[in-house]
């Protein structure tokens, strides 16, 4: 087998090119997705165990260094939803009256309205009862 | 000489030895070459220029000057590009680092191996199938505008492999399928006049297919042709995963 010209590929693969680092941190943001799912499944299991673990939780969650992460995994997950938005329309193309939507568009439509519509229904949910 | 000049760093490798005095032993090395620096001039004209005047050893392919052919596709500065459509003043007056495309075993300097990728293109069945041919008399197989424009785009590719230059996966793993080779079978499973798509359907979908692609999307980014294959690779994606629960929902279905 002839060696194939710049392979294997390092670890360091995606350094050297900036759409490799986009693709990266697309790809990476997701675990800040995965990290918060983890979070929340100690709420439940707080929950699961009472009063004082729940309010153990809810203290635990007010220190600076909570707010802080939330911050950084609030950002990151915005990230990584916008880039897989922006994406959808390649995936699956969007077609009215069988002209093709643009992108722009079909992102908008397929993405973040839905999304937006979703997460003001939860936040009104939320909110109401809160209040 | 004009006064003006730009110096191109090419990768040279010549198994036999060549015109120099290396062995075959020696790893690849890169030449410094000084041309002329005119303001309309490719990459590629720049190489003819090499090769005419400076070093008749210098290998590499090319034919069209015009994008058509897709035979002159090399790295220039780390990025895969036609040599024809690379234009020396976008460089000016740095150096311009040419090198072979990324991830082939090269033959000799510019020129690489293009053998494993037609046996993937040749994997995917790229050719009209039809499930009862209808003899020549009959005429063609007739296609509205809408059915055409649904895979022209596709049909665009000229095989010149800028995207697998472009794709860290083609450089991971030796058996993907790749780009290009993925865009043209969705071409034909898109055609109105096609009915092979069952028959593609395992190439498809391996581990080798379209499954391994990782949607980086550097392969639409550097496509001379805007054939976009990363589009059409996650919409083979989503063809696949509809045929799943197609099968799992209607086992009684014959496909």
């Amino acid at each position: 087998m002839k060696q194939r010209y710049g392979t294997p590929l390092g670890p360091t693969w995606f350094l050297g090119r900036a759409a490799y680092r986009r693709f990266m941190a697309r790809e990476a943001t997701a675990f800040a997705m995965a990290v918060f799912l983890v979070y929340l499944l100690l709420w439940l299991r707080s929950l699961g165990q009472g009063y004082t673990a729940y309010g153990q939780m809810i203290e635990l969650a007010k220190h600076p260094i909570s707010v802080f992460v939330h911050g950084l995994i609030f950002g990151a997950v915005l990230y990584h939803s916008a880039t897989w938005f922006n994406l959808t329309p390649k995936i699956m193309p969007m077609y009215v009256a069988e002209e093709k939507v643009p992108d722009f568009w079909a992102a908008i439509i397929m993405g973040y309205l839905p999304c937006v519509a979703v997460t003001t229904v939860v936040l009104w949910a939320v909110l109401r009862s809160a209040g | 000489m004009p006064d003006t000049t730009i110096t191109l760093d090419v990768f040279r490798f010549q198994p036999d030895g060549g015109g120099h005095a290396r062995r075959s032993t020696d790893g690849p090395t890169f030449k410094a070459y000084r041309v002329p620096y005119h303001e309309h001039w490719v990459v590629l004209d720049a190489l003819n220029w090499i090769k005419d005047e400076l070093d008749g050893t210098l290998s590499y392919r090319w034919s069209c000057r015009m994008g058509v052919c897709g035979s002159c596709g090399m790295m220039v500065n780390g990025v895969p590009k036609l040599t024809c459509a690379a234009f020396l003043k976008d460089y000016y007056p740095g150096t311009i680092r040419v090198e072979p495309l990324t991830y082939f075993a090269v033959e000799r300097d510019l020129i690489v191996d293009m053998d494993g990728f037609l046996g993937k293109l040749k994997s995917v069945k790229p050719w009209l199938i039809r499930e009862n041919e209808k003899p020549v008399d009959e005429g063609e197989y007739l296609q509205s505008p809408n059915e055409l424009a649904s895979f022209k785009q596709y049909s665009m590719c000229i095989n010149c492999l800028l995207c697998y230059a472009a794709c860290p996966v083609v450089g991971a793993e030796e058996d993907f399928i790749g780009p290009a080779a993925l865009a043209i079978a969705q071409r034909y499973n898109l055609d109105s006049r096609d009915q092979g798509a069952a028959e593609r359907a395992d190439a498809l979908s391996a581990d080798e297919g379209a499954w391994g692609c990782t949607f980086v999307g550097e392969c639409s980014e550097v496509c001379p042709k805007n054939v976009d294959p990363a589009g059409a690779i996650q919409r083979v994606k989503v063809d696949n995963v509809k045929d799943w629960y197609r099968k799992l929902l209607m086992p009684w279905g014959h496909r």
